[in-house]
């Protein structure tokens, strides 16, 4: 094995996924510090950093929020070092406090915000921006448009940061960050930086004072000139360019992975001499005099972006404000209804806007063809619903949760969190939830409803979180509950990692970021010590779970608190270990003359068993099953059984 | 085979199958042994919490001159590695043309729906002539039985990479292919993996 983003030297060419091209600019760039928390799409760049740290000068750590991870890499600004900060969009949000005052304070080393959106929430609970936080808070906004940009325009995003003082964001979207194309290297520098934070000098010296936002408005006056000087940069930037015909019939505005799709759309449907293509990797603030370069070209402009409009609102603004010399346009994107405004892009999606304006007929595949093959996918492709993995503890947990609920009879209900956990709401997880929102709302919406039983509500109420949830948002909400004497029952489902993003470690484990070993804060201790009634279970043994969660119901006062703990099936230390060999006894599964009516398969249905129809019994697909054994406990007529492995 | 012989420019592959079939770690593998030899490679799919027991795809843009969206457009893919047989059905519909091509593994998973009884899994024949029927030419192995017998199920996606290579429609090599695979992987599991390429390529030539 190797390590390519360390090992690939200057001039080689390499297959990179979008985020290792950030970290490998990061580290081309010279950065020391970088923190970060594990979200996808964006936590390989962390990934790949401290894989980096084994080897460099480089101090990277998973942060307990993205809050406290801008605070850590802001530290490092501070002391004079280049510093990072990573985080899917969501972090920005709970970021977003520091992030203000961080502007206005400014920074010395170069420091730059990594957020990497996820247009389409393919792997969210939501299509938020981060673009709009630069407007917001006055920061300077590079959006790379592939994957070599991605690489280098971090290297550019530092030493900007770096000459105006103030944080850069750097933005990423899903189709970038987990998309993988060609990456030519530059050199790795020599690391010889010493960090030293000065704090002695006058009150408002930006180099060696004190850090700080006041006096506020002499800073935020500050922090807008530090953007002007930005944009001075951005109207030579190399990022932004140019391709396509002198004077199109049509200008498309675009950036990120917009530009890609966007490039593809014109090359379908031949029009390379009819439209222009104007790719922009500085979106925030908008250079003028090159906009005025470019709108002055065309009548008719379309801004191609995903989800809700910025660029299309600030190249208007910009377009008023030249419209003496650049003349009246005719503008397409968002606001016309050329380019949807929820969801993500993609090249036939611009396809389609760039037909309708210029009157272009294109199909994507031929009729007859397409419908066909929608025939034959309605009839023999069903559908495949996202289910908990083979052998996931989860499926368990919100087996026991949900019966007990059931039984218990007084239409209780779970809050739930962000995790692979959240799918409990879907089938798979038999709806179990029937709130989810963000990160440790669970625990804070549970903490709201158990103070309700002064108007009449007698439901139980429980809070369903994972263990790096925990740490990261539920404990605000939790010590809250206990103080203010709300009534839930918190159940920590505990796997041991921050399993869906890749199993990062998080604070209630033995390990760091790099894979030393840390200090552990022990989750059933810190429970206690807030004064919670504790209990763990293994989620595996259905009955003992059961039973503990029958007692904690009955138990009508107070914040109980429920460990869950049984490590994710996917770990590392357990992936293809099977704990028991599972077989179905086939002269005792009695199939749909069971009164059961065959719960494995249309009720627990764990993808490792089958029901096969004509011998009218459950199987087991070897293939699939992870041998947890779950299944031999609800099996009512004991014909599941489980041989442990040696 | 040289670069320039590329059938089309650029040349899209979509590999397809469930997650946890080892889709990503299959892409990235051919990727790798296509940027050994020249070619520009730009390869576009999701994970996280889409891929827990969701259909998955990998885009591959494979081209002589320039990197490509990383989301193939509609009705463009010139082959279709389907690690499951549904899902070379379910991408045809949308990516499909008449000069498609596609290599399946017949191995089912079954979807959560067909387990609980609400939906039916078609029989393996008329997969097969399905896929045919929307398709120009198509191959078909059982990848995950040949793995199973290799000790491991996991190994049906080299496999699938294997027999992709067999069907020699893109400038592949066992060499690159070893190199690329004793970069990514400890060395224990090198030779495992060259066996199963080796395999995957007999399943095609035999």
């Amino acid at each position: 094995m190797s390590n390519l983003i360390l090992e690939g030297k200057k001039g080689s060419r390499h297959l990179l996924m979008g985020n290792e091209a950030i970290a490998r600019g990061a580290l081309e760039a010279g950065v020391c510090v970088a923190a970060g928390y594990p979200g996808t799409p964006s936590s390989e760049i962390i990934e790949t950093l401290s894989d980096a740290s084994k080897e460099r000068k480089l101090y990277v750590e998973w942060s307990v929020n993205e809050k406290v991870a801008m605070e850590v890499a802001a530290a490092a600004s501070f002391a004079g070092l280049r510093s990072m900060c990573v985080m899917k969009q969501n972090g920005v949000n709970v970021a977003s406090d520091f992030l203000l005052h961080l502007a206005y304070s400014g920074t010395r080393g170069g420091m730059v915000l990594v957020p990497c959106d996820d247009p389409e929430a393919l792997s969210s609970a939501n299509e938020g921006e981060s673009r709009h936080f630069a407007k917001l808070v006055e920061i300077p906004l590079l959006e790379p448009g592939d994957f070599q940009e991605a690489k280098d325009m971090v290297k550019w995003a530092f030493e900007l940061s770096e000459e105006i003082k103030s944080l850069v964001m750097l933005r990423s979207v899903t189709r970038l960050s987990h998309a993988s194309g060609s990456v030519v290297f530059d050199e790795l520098p020599e690391q010889d930086t010493t960090a030293h934070f000065s704090h002695s000098g006058a009150f408002i010296d930006p180099v060696e004072g004190p850090m700080t936002t006041l006096p506020v408005t002499w800073r935020h006056t500050q922090l807008q000139e530090k953007l002007q000087q930005a944009v001075s940069k951005f109207e030579e930037s190399p990022f932004n360019t140019y391709t396509g015909p002198q004077t199109p019939e049509l200008l498309i505005i675009t950036s990120s992975a917009c530009h890609l799709y966007s490039k593809e759309a014109i090359d379908l449907i031949g029009v390379k001499d009819r439209v222009g293509l104007l790719k922009l990797g500085t979106t925030w603030p908008l250079p003028p005099k090159l906009m005025q370069q470019y709108l002055i070209r065309a009548d008719k402009i379309l801004i191609v972006e995903e989800v809700i409009s910025f660029l299309e609102d600030n190249v208007k603004i910009l377009a008023a404000e030249l419209a003496s010399k650049i003349g009246i346009k005719t503008f397409f994107g968002k606001k016309n209804g050329a380019i949807p405004t929820a969801g993500e892009l993609n090249p036939d999606l611009v396809v389609t806007a760039i037909a309708k304006i210029l009157g272009i007929n294109y199909e994507a595949m031929p009729q007859a063809y397409g419908n066909r093959a929608k025939a034959l996918a309605d009839l023999g492709a069903p559908g495949r619903d996202l289910t908990f993995c083979p052998g996931c503890p989860h499926r368990a947990s919100f087996w026991t949760i949900h019966n007990v609920l059931q039984m218990d009879n007084r239409e209780g209900f779970v809050c739930g969190d962000i995790g692979c956990y959240s799918l409990a709401m879907l089938p798979c997880g038999f709806g179990t939830l029937k709130t989810l929102h963000s990160m440790g709302s669970g625990a804070g919406l549970a903490s709201g409803f158990g103070k309700l039983k002064m108007f009449g509500m007698d439901q139980p109420v429980v809070a369903t979180v994972g263990d790096s949830t925990f740490f990261h948002a539920v404990l605000p909400a939790f010590i809250n509950a206990v103080h203010n004497k709300s009534g839930f029952i918190l159940i920590i489902l505990d796997n041991s990692g921050t399993a869906m993003t890749g199993f990062q470690p998080h604070p209630g484990l033995q390990v760091d970021a790099k894979g030393d070993e840390a200090p552990h804060i022990d989750i059933v201790s810190v429970c206690e010590a807030i004064g919670a009634k504790v209990s763990v279970c293994d989620p595996f043994d259905i009955q003992h779970t059961q039973q503990t969660l029958f007692e904690l119901l009955e138990d009508k006062e107070g914040v109980k608190v429920l460990v869950l703990k049984q490590i994710c099936a996917l770990s590392p230390e357990k992936k293809a270990k099977k704990m028991y060999e599972v077989e179905i006894d086939e002269t005792v599964c009695l199939g749909e003359n069971c009164g059961c009516n065959r719960m494995c398969t249309r009720v627990f249905k764990c993808p490792g068993l089958i029901w096969d129809k004509e011998k009218g019994v459950s199987t087991i697909d070897e293939v699939i099953c992870a041998g947890c054994g779950v299944c031999a406990s609800i099996c009512p007529a004991g014909a599941i059984n489980k041989k442990e492995v040696a | 085979m040289e670069k320039s012989e590329l059938s089309y420019d650029p040349y899209n592959v979509i590999i397809t199958g469930v997650g946890g079939q080892g889709n990503v770690l299959a892409s990235r593998v051919l990727g790798n042994m296509l940027t050994e030899k020249g070619l520009q490679v730009t390869i576009g799919e999701t994970f996280g919490a889409s891929q827990r027991g969701g259909s998955v795809m990998s885009h591959l843009r494979i081209s002589a001159a320039s990197s490509w969206s990383p989301q193939i457009p509609k009705g463009k893919a010139h082959m279709v590695v389907a690690l499951e047989p549904i899902e070379a059905i379910r991408v045809l519909m949308n990516y499909g043309s008449p000069v498609a091509k596609a290599l399946c593994n017949t191995r089912p998973i079954h979807p959560v729906g067909v387990i609980s009884g609400e939906v039916s899994y078609p029989t393996p024949d008329e997969l097969k002539q399905w896929v045919k029927e929307l398709t120009e030419k198509a191959w078909f192995v059982n990848a995950t039985d040949a793995a199973m017998q290799m000790g491991n199920p996991i190994f049906g996606n080299i496999m699938m990479i294997g027999a992709l290579a067999g069907i020699g429609e893109l400038p592949m090599e066992r060499e690159d292919f070893e190199m690329v695979i004793s970069r990514s992987m400890p060395s224990d599991k090198v030779k495992a993996n060259l066996s199963a390429y080796d395999m995957g390529v007999k399943m095609i030539r035999q």
